[in-house]
């Protein structure tokens, strides 16, 4: 029980670095990116193609990274420049992906046990594992606040926020839309690349799915930790990753569930987390409305003049 | 200082919903130039702040600032030249982001952002010295979140960083028509205040006819899609509402029809 609770903090933790990149994308962008599917499996099959050649396993996440950086880059190439619309520019590229990893890995299946990777040195007591793979993620995750307090960070979230007023300050919207996308992808790359090292292979199917437990992990978190600041936000993604996994793993053990119904409980999480605030909106203006109907009746007030 | 020549726009070309937004407008601004433009609803007011500005490209005719040609160029680079305040409160600021976060995007107008970190803490206190002119408190706000300010407050600040880094010209189309008329007022006094301290060469759609004539040192009419009176300091400044209403009368042959008409 203990154990598995620790084993599922550990792969949220991994998971992490791909929830922060739905978060900059959903979120930040206000772009529902869903290249992530095809672009994890990129990255986990870069890495494993290049480790099973016996590069170093730093330099075949860094190139992971650099994959997922690319596959963003056509998604915003296509929304921005060719004026596709954002849903489907992200499922060109999930599908092209599905093909270009195909070629990248040869097989639909690459095995890289026993061969030294970035988690196997720190793989044993999984407290180790803990702490080494937090560190990482809290660099990553404050490098990413960092980055969004930048000139170009601000520009990248006014983009999101107010596109027509930061064009009328001069940033290029195209371009800070392809930046964020290229980054989000980058991460979520990455974030395949180490699960596919933790895992021990890598898997042209492994990232079906992905957006939407992205997307779970970043609803959870803000649900429970609130999201005031940047600082705050990807704090919560994080947690959110964690939390998600925990969930994850309590349902597993409880025999009602099966593995396979797990994408089906993730669709739930997010159904209920984006149905229930606008439910609980509604109610709220209709009782607002009835409340203030009553008063305006009881008292009998004249209607206040219009604007003239 | 900027031209505008023959310009002539059209929405939905050869199709039954054709319309005219603008034909073949002329305009000559001078520098320190402070004009108010009036016409009826659909005169192509926002039109001809558009095509300046770059949102919209004429179909013929050019845009030429400081003898440069800029019709064909996108509207972010323009803005290195243009400061604009929106009619909605909601367009010209980033609702999400803090107070010192707008300003600090708003400094770095027309000018190439890095990887600097964005509101230090000198840009953070010429911020604050900026916020304590337009007096409303604004300067103790910075860090709260622009989208919890009111419609007044977020026009202020539009206002304010739209003008503080001088544009060459400043766009405002009817930025106080969706305030109250007590805000509408503080809006129009700071307007007045910026633009006459900063000398700024200025655009100003309004609706309210007093102000266009006490506003200013030209005021021009449109209808349909032309300009057609442009009046010069001399005149406005003897002109009343009654004569300026008949004016329009006289030249376009029917009454100004703007639904959110103030006479003043
Ligand atoms: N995007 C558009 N598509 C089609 N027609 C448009 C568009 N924008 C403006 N028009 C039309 O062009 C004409 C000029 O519009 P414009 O917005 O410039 O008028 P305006 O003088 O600003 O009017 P108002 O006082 O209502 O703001 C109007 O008839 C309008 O309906
Ligand atoms: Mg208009």
């Amino acid at each position: 029980m203990i154990d598995s609770i620790y084993g599922a903090i550990a792969l949220g933790l991994l998971y992490a670095l791909m929830a922060l990149g739905v978060y900059m994308t959903f979120r930040i962008l206000n772009f529902p990116d869903l290249t992530v599917d095809g672009s994890f499996a990129t990255g986990g099959g870069i890495a494993a193609v290049m480790i099973t050649h016996g590069y170093h396993p730093a330099l075949a996440t860094l190139a992971a990274f650099a994959g997922g950086i690319l596959a963003g880059m056509c998604t915003g190439l296509l929304h921005t420049k060719g004026k596709v619309n954002g849903l489907l520019a992200g499922i060109l590229m999930m599908i092209a992906l599905h093909s270009i990893n195909l070629r990248i890995m040869g097989k639909p299946n690459v095995s890289i046990v026993n061969v030294d990777t970035l988690i196997s040195p720190i793989v044993k007591p999984v407290g180790l594992f803990i702490l080494v793979a937090g560190i990482g993620v809290l660099i990553v995750k404050l490098l990413l606040d960092v980055f969004l307090h930048t000139d170009t960070g601000l520009a990248l979230r006014a983009t999101g926020d107010n596109e027509r007023m930061i064009r009328s300050f001069g940033a290029n919207t195209d371009r800070t839309k392809i930046l964020g996308v290229s980054l989000s992808n980058g991460l979520v790359a990455v974030s395949g690349a180490l699960i596919a090292q933790q895992g021990g292979f890598a898997d042209v199917t492994m990232g079906v799915g992905m957006i939407v437990i992205g997307l779970a992990s970043v609803i959870i978190g803000e649900a429970i930790f609130g999201a005031r600041s940047v600082f705050f936000a990807t704090l919560a993604v994080v947690l959110g990753s964690i939390i998600y996994r925990i969930v994850v793993a309590l349902a597993l053990r409880v025999e009602l569930l099966k593995a396979s119904d797990l994408k089906l409980v993730t669709a739930l999480i997010v159904i209920v987390a984006l149905v229930v605030p606008y439910v609980r909106r509604v109610l709220k203006q209709r009782s607002v409305a009835r409340k203030r109907s009553a008063e305006l009746l009881s008292t009998a007030m004249p209607g206040k003049g219009g604007r003239s | 200082m900027l031209n505008l020549i023959n310009a002539t726009k059209l929405f939905n070309p050869g199709t039954p919903d054709e319309k005219i937004a603008l034909i073949n407008a002329n305009l000559n601004i001078k520098p320190g130039d402070f004009i108010t433009v009036i016409g009826s609803n659909g005169a192509g007011k926002s039109t001809l702040m558009n095509l300046i500005s770059g949102v919209l490209k004429p179909d013929i005719g050019q845009v030429v600032v400081e003898g440069t040609e800029i019709q064909s160029m996108p509207e972010h680079k323009r803005s290195r030249w243009i400061g604009r305040v929106f009619q909605d409160p909601m367009a010209g600021t980033a609702p999400t982001m803090t107070i010192e976060e707008n300003l600090t995007m708003a400094y770095k107008r027309g000018k190439p952002r890095g990887l600097a970190w964005g509101a230090t803490a000198a840009k953070r206190k010429l911020f604050r010295e900026q916020l304590s002119r337009i007096g409303i408190g604004l300067e103790d706000r910075m860090s709260a979140k622009v989208g919890l300010l009111s419609g007044g407050e977020r026009q202020a600040l539009s206002l304010l960083m739209a003008t503080f880094t001088r544009p060459q010209i400043l766009l405002l189309d009817e930025h106080t028509a969706a305030l109250d008329p007590a805000r509408a007022e503080l809006i129009t006094r700071l307007t007045q205040e910026i633009v006459r301290e900063m000398n700024l060469t200025t655009l100003m759609v309004t609706h309210n006819m007093e102000q266009a004539i006490r506003l200013g040192n030209r005021l021009i009419m449109m209808d349909q899609g032309r300009i057609i009176l442009d009046i010069p300091e001399e005149r406005k400044s003897s002109l009343t509402v009654s004569q300026l209403l008949g004016e329009f009368e006289r030249i376009s042959g029917h009454q100004l029809s703007d639904d959110r008409i103030v006479l003043g």
